[in-house]
């Protein structure tokens, strides 16, 4: 990830401590700290980075290896540290709810009372649009406060409840801020676009409602920027303080055209199948009974949830964000789409075609 | 005495939307030696400087019909509303008090509002409906010097003149029928409650039942029925009459708010109290029925014209005069419409030609058919500003229908069917015509005069007959007289009523003379029917073409070159559509049904190779059409018009300026463009260039949504954009019936705001770039739809991608976030999602961020233009589509 230091705006003082470091976020978050000259911990299960590309950030970022349920591990993580960005989660859709419960409930808990006990003077709690997700479609929406029931999809659910936990925390000492990146993509996500590039080359790429819902999504520099912004504007007493924000391009677009676009980037076909939304919801929902009865922990084909989210119009209005935080998405979704483009043009010419 | 109902708790009135601390019981010591205990709903104390609203409800209901004032005003100003004394939570009138006679309401209130000292340190101001309404224009009558101001909402002091009572309210005579209907049974107030249907509430059904559950609760409503006086003699008839009489010593202004469903208070009713008050505004809910106040935004209303009382008030009291009231100023006062006949009144040469009926008459005949008519309508009964409904279909019979109700002083109200036949039948109602000419009674016309039950009808055949030797006719109308109602296309909304007085109009034919330099000797082709009204007030021989009015877009190129052989025309006007279709039956002859076989082969052409489009198919015909090239000028106008048909024009008459002047219903002309400027224009700005304003009218670019009641902004940077404001002698008076919608119109000093929005470029010239509330509000700032439209349009035309005219910029998602949506029109296309190639072109040329391109099979537009598109529904699509 190449960023050029005119966007640096750290004053070289401040000790950002990352959870879930090693994530393509986590890294790319890195990298922008350091080169802006912040000091910057990684906590983490494993490696910060295997990736060659990482070697430079790899040797300046102080990694520090744990589980955010080692209370322990995390506090000689943040000590101090001024700012943590908590990215640590266990996503998915299938698994048991415990093991949700104790990452991204406990978790959060863990990791706000060890900021507090630290000094920290802020936490940027990294969290989901969907925890905010009713199944309605959102059309210019603001950042609406987490809904507890989510079905069977623990994710959301339990990134709720983290939520609600770190906003109910941040106080005069130590202010928190949520930050809800939406549909984060980009060279190298495996989340996103690599799921849609793997299914479209499988053939069973399928859009539902003909994917007509507008959709907000973030380009991977934006997303990281918007973190930035967000440890720079996190403090006691900030306008940002105790409040959740949903980040994003703000150029929301058809799925389809999206999909279409990501499946081009990549040289893929795009022959999508079309689910009406009904069958598509009718279909998640039966899915959603299967795995939870068969006790399945690989990844079903499709969820309600996951209907929904593709069916209905998810957009938010990005004004209160840009304000707050004193940032503007600086990659458009179509230079996005180019770079996207590129990298995957590099790294087939990479792999030695005989 | 019975006891009044039970006290609703404060969670039921919280749950009806009352505010439970302002209901309250209010002890009166009463004319009549006894102590009454009211009910009454009160906001509180306001500021110094701040109005007091006092709220009387009618029958049968109560002061929760007043919701919508108490929390629209309950913040900024005092709002009363009472329960009258039987009523709502007010105390049961015992047996020794019933029933309560209007002369005794009257004292009532004057009691209750002695107690209250009510407007003794604010500005009073009377809000009543229905029988409430003739109790407090008793009061107001009696303290003229106290009263403010007056809302008054379907109520009445009398039954309006040439006209029984309203049948239902007749049955009522009946004593035993009255007390069934309305003590023992709910019947009434069901009745009442049913007339608003879903415009109201569950929770307002609910409230208006509350206090009147039990027999005895509904003594007073079945007492007011009866105090009705409809039998005679009855002991409250004199009173009403008296305060009637009186109510022109009123000199504040009132506010008429009318829902006009209403089968008891009519619009009649209406008229009546607008005829009595000196000073009053009138604003008509046509979807409104009796409870006007709860169906429709009378608040919203009252709220504009609170503020122009309050702010006329601190005025006055500073010593300052309102400039707009005091000395309105008026067009010219020297020249009439009437000029162009006076000057030809012995001439026999052609007035008009109509070349559809094949008729014709001579300038003194038409004059004298006019002051016949003139003098006709007198005769039976027409009196000055009475309005009358043209629905003459265009003819010669038409024009001298409209010059002879002109004459006579009355106000030509001329709708269209262009309008379609729901805007046709709101444009008749609206306007309340106490005549209508036309053909007899059969077909359409037996229809549209349902519209207007209480007009007469006069057969156009008998108006117009062989003047009978020597007329009296009174004077002409003055500039201030009013002349004429016209109606815009409802492209936006539903058709408004635009009003005209003589000055304005004959200021318009001035301003038409001077832009184009008419003069005597030039002769017009009206190919847009209604065009040809201006040719008798220019005094310039008129032909109209031989098309059907109702589809100008037919007109061939050889029945517009026949009217102008017909009278040696020098200028011609067509509707857009119209000069599209004359381009396509000159280029390609064989689509002409009434053409012969075209000769080919002549090159004696005096077509000059000038013109770059359309010019070469055009070149071997254009002689054919000598009337053509004999023009001089050619005009267009009522919709934009694509520069290639204008080109083809040109090569149809190469010897004329060919022009098309830009304005609106309420303005016109306000600017006015040449083919040359066009061409140069077009490729280099935003928007569609309108060209320059013409001679004497102003045009201003101010801040997009300002607040009319700011007064006029100052102008934007030149090439900003901005809502465009005009000023000119002929702009038009105002709407009819619609107060508010004349007064968030007109800022101040005589500007109107044409709701159209724009720029002025350097050099002057205009640019629209489309309707106000068609902006999109972005987060970025509002991005206006025309100059979308057009570069989409230019840039892809050509390729065959889009269809000129059918392209619309929207904007779906909450105002201050929209984002843009391009709808391309395919008539053959699958609706839905443009598809990559389509997507992707759109995106390459419009700069700002495009988040979805659209296919639709049929982009809306206006009927009588065929040609503006009504952007709100295709956004509203493009929202359900993208959700």
């Amino acid at each position: 990830m190449a960023y050029t230091t005119t966007a640096a705006t750290g004053n070289g003082t401040t000790r950002v401590a990352i959870t879930g470091a090693s994530s393509l976020i986590g890294r790319s978050l890195a990298t922008l700290l350091v080169a802006r000259g912040d000091r910057v911990v990684a906590f983490q299960r494993g490696e910060f980075s295997t990736d060659p590309v990482d070697a430079d950030v790899t040797a300046q970022v102080e990694q520090h290896r744990g589980d955010v349920r080692d209370r322990a591990a995390l506090d000689a993580a943040l000590a101090g540290c001024d700012v943590v960005v908590h990215l640590a989660a266990k996503v998915g859709v299938a698994g048991h709810r415990d093991e949700y419960v104790a990452v991204n409930v406990d978790g959060t808990r863990n990791v706000l009372a060890a900021a507090k006990r630290n000094g920290l003077r802020g936490v940027v709690h990294v969290s989901s649009p969907s925890v905010a997700h009713d199944g309605q479609s959102i059309v210019g929406g603001a950042a609406d406060p987490p809904v507890a029931y989510h079905g069977t999809a623990w994710y959301p659910e339990t990134k709720a409840i983290a939520e609600r936990d770190a906003l109910a925390a941040s106080d005069g000492v130590c202010a928190v801020v949520a930050v809800r990146p939406h549909l984060v993509w980009g060279p190298g996500d495996v989340q996103l676009v690599g799921r849609i590039v793997e299914r479209a080359e499988a053939g069973r790429l399928a859009l539902v409602g003909g994917g007509r819902a507008l959709v907000d999504t973030t380009y991977i520099d934006n997303a990281v920027t918007a973190l930035t912004a967000a440890v720079d504007a996190v403090g006691p007493g900030k306008a940002c303080a105790g409040k959740a924000y949903v980040v994003s391009n703000g150029e929301p677009r058809p799925i389809r055209e999206l999909v279409e676009a990501f499946c081009r980037a990549a040289d893929v076909p795009f022959e999508p199948r079309n689910l009406p939304l009904s069958v598509a919801l009718r279909i998640g929902s039966i899915i959603d009974r299967i795995w939870s009865r068969l006790d399945r922990s690989d990844e079903p084909p499709l969820t309600r949830f996951i209907a929904e989210q593709l069916g209905t119009a998810h957009w938010f209005d990005q004004r209160a964000v840009r304000h707050d935080l004193d940032w503007q998405p600086t990659v458009s979704i179509d230079q996005g789409l180019k770079t996207l483009t590129d990298w995957f043009t590099a790294s087939r010419t990479d792999i030695p075609s005989r | 005495m019975t006891a009044a109902p039970d006290q609703p708790d404060g969670a039921t009135w919280r749950g009806w939307g009352i505010n439970p601390s302002w209901s309250r019981l209010v002890n009166v010591r009463s004319h009549d030696g006894e102590i009454h205990r009211w009910h009454v709903l009160d906001t509180g104390p306001s500021a110094p400087g701040s109005a007091t609203l006092l709220c009387v409800h009618g029958n049968p209901t109560w002061s929760y019909a007043w919701k919508s004032f108490l929390t629209r005003f309950g913040d900024t100003h005092r709002v009363i509303a009472i329960d009258q004394l039987g009523m709502g939570y007010s105390q049961r009138l015992g047996a020794s008090h019933r029933p309560r006679r209007y002369r005794e309401r009257v004292a009532d209130l004057a009691d209750l509002i002695d107690e209250l000292q009510i407007g003794v340190d604010t500005a009073l101001v009377l809000a009543a409906h229905d029988w409430g309404g003739a109790i407090a224009m008793g009061w107001a009558v009696q303290h003229a010097d106290r009263v403010a101001g007056m809302v008054l909402c379907n109520t009445g002091i009398g039954i309006p003149e040439g006209r029984s009572a309203p049948k239902i309210i007749r049955l009522a005579r009946s004593a035993p029928l009255r007390d069934m209907v309305c003590r023992r049974t709910p019947i009434f107030i069901e009745g009442t409650l049913r007339l608003s249907g879903q415009r109201i509430s569950g929770t307002d059904r609910k409230a208006f039942r509350a206090p009147y559950h039990s027999t005895d609760q509904r003594d007073a409503i079945a007492d007011f029925v009866g105090d009705v006086p409809l039998v005679v003699p009855h002991p409250s008839a004199n009173p009403l009459m008296e305060v009637a009489d009186r109510l022109v010593s009123i000199d504040a202004p009132v506010l008429l708010a009318w829902g006009s469903k209403d089968i008891v208070f009519d619009d009649d009713f209406a008229a009546d109290l607008a005829s009595r008050f000196p000073n009053v505004r009138l604003e008509r809910f046509p979807d409104a029925n009796h409870l006007v106040m709860v169906e429709a935004d009378v608040a919203g209303t009252v709220d504009v014209w609170l503020h122009d009382l309050l702010s006329e008030r601190s005025s006055a009291s500073d010593g300052l005069t309102n400039d707009q009231s005091a000395t309105p100023p008026r067009a010219s006062t020297t020249t009439s419409v009437f000029d162009g006949l006076r000057c030809r009144f012995d001439d026999s040469s052609t007035a008009i030609a109509d070349l559809a009926n094949r008729e014709t008459i001579d300038f003194e005949t038409f004059t004298q058919r006019v002051e016949a008519a003139a003098a006709e309508l007198r005769r039976r009964g027409l009196v000055d500003g009475d309005r009358v409904a043209m629905l003459t279909p265009p003819g010669i019979d038409l024009l001298v229908a409209v010059y002879g109700v002109w004459r006579a002083g009355g106000v030509a109200v001329v709708a269209d069917r262009g309008l379609g036949l729901r805007g046709l039948r709101r444009a008749v109602a609206s306007t309340r015509p106490k005549w209508t000419i036309g053909p007899r009674r059969a077909g359409l016309i037996r229809f549209v005069l349902r519209w207007a039950p209480r007009s007469r009808h006069i057969n156009v055949s008998a108006l117009i007959a062989e003047p009978v030797g020597p007329v009296e006719l009174p004077p002409e109308p003055g500039p201030d007289a009013p002349a004429a109602i016209l109606f815009t296309s409802g492209a936006t909304g539903p058709a408004k009523g635009v009003w005209y007085r003589h000055g304005q109009l004959a200021a318009q034919r001035d301003a038409l003379a001077a832009t184009y330099q008419i003069t005597a000797a030039d002769r017009l082709v009206a190919a847009f029917a209604p065009f040809a009204l201006y040719g008798p007030a220019l005094g310039v021989p008129t032909a109209l073409t031989d098309c059907d009015v109702t589809t100008p877009g037919k007109l061939t190129a050889e029945a517009l070159d026949e009217a102008c052989r017909e009278i040696g025309a020098t200028m011609a006007f067509a509707s857009p559509a119209a000069l599209a279709n004359v381009v396509a039956t000159a280029t390609h002859p064989d689509k002409n049904t009434r053409t012969a076989t075209p000769s080919v082969g002549d090159t004696t052409s005096n077509v000059t190779p000038s013109s770059p489009v359309g010019a070469e198919t055009t070149t071997d015909v254009g002689h054919k059409y000598a009337g053509l090239a004999a023009l001089r000028l050619v005009l267009s106008a009522g919709a934009p018009v694509p520069a290639e048909v204008l080109h083809a024009v040109a090569a149809l008459s190469p010897n004329a300026s060919i022009r098309t002047p830009y304005g609106m219903t309420e303005a016109l002309p306000v600017a006015d463009i040449d083919l040359e400027m066009i061409d140069t224009a077009e490729a280099d700005g935003r928007g569609v260039c309108v060209g320059r304003p013409v001679a004497g009218a102003e045009v201003r670019i101010v801040t997009l949504g300002f607040d009319t009641l700011d007064g006029v902004p100052d102008a934007v940077a030149t090439g900003d954009t901005g809502e465009i404001l005009v000023r000119a002698p002929w702009v038009s008076e105002g709407y009819v019936a619609q107060w508010k919608t004349e007064r968030l119109a007109r800022p101040g000093d005589n500007w109107h705001r044409s709701g159209d929005v724009g720029h002025v470029d350097v050099g002057g010239r205009l640019w629209v770039e489309g309707r106000s509330v068609h902006v999109i509000n972005a987060p970025t700032g509002a991005i206006t739809p025309v100059p979308i439209e057009r570069t989409v349009e230019r840039l892809l035309a050509p390729t065959g991608l889009v269809t000129p005219g059918r392209v619309a910029a929207v904007g779906v998602g909450p105002t201050g976030c929209e984002q843009l949506v391009v709808v391309v029109e395919r008539p053959n296309g699958t609706a839905g999602l443009a598809d990559n190639e389509l997507a992707a072109a759109v995106r390459a040329v419009v700069a700002a961020p495009v988040a979805a391109v659209l296919v639709s099979n049929e982009v809306p537009v206006d009927i009588r233009h065929n040609a503006k598109i009504d952007r709100a529904a295709i956004a509203t699509w493009a929202s359900d589509l993208l959700a």
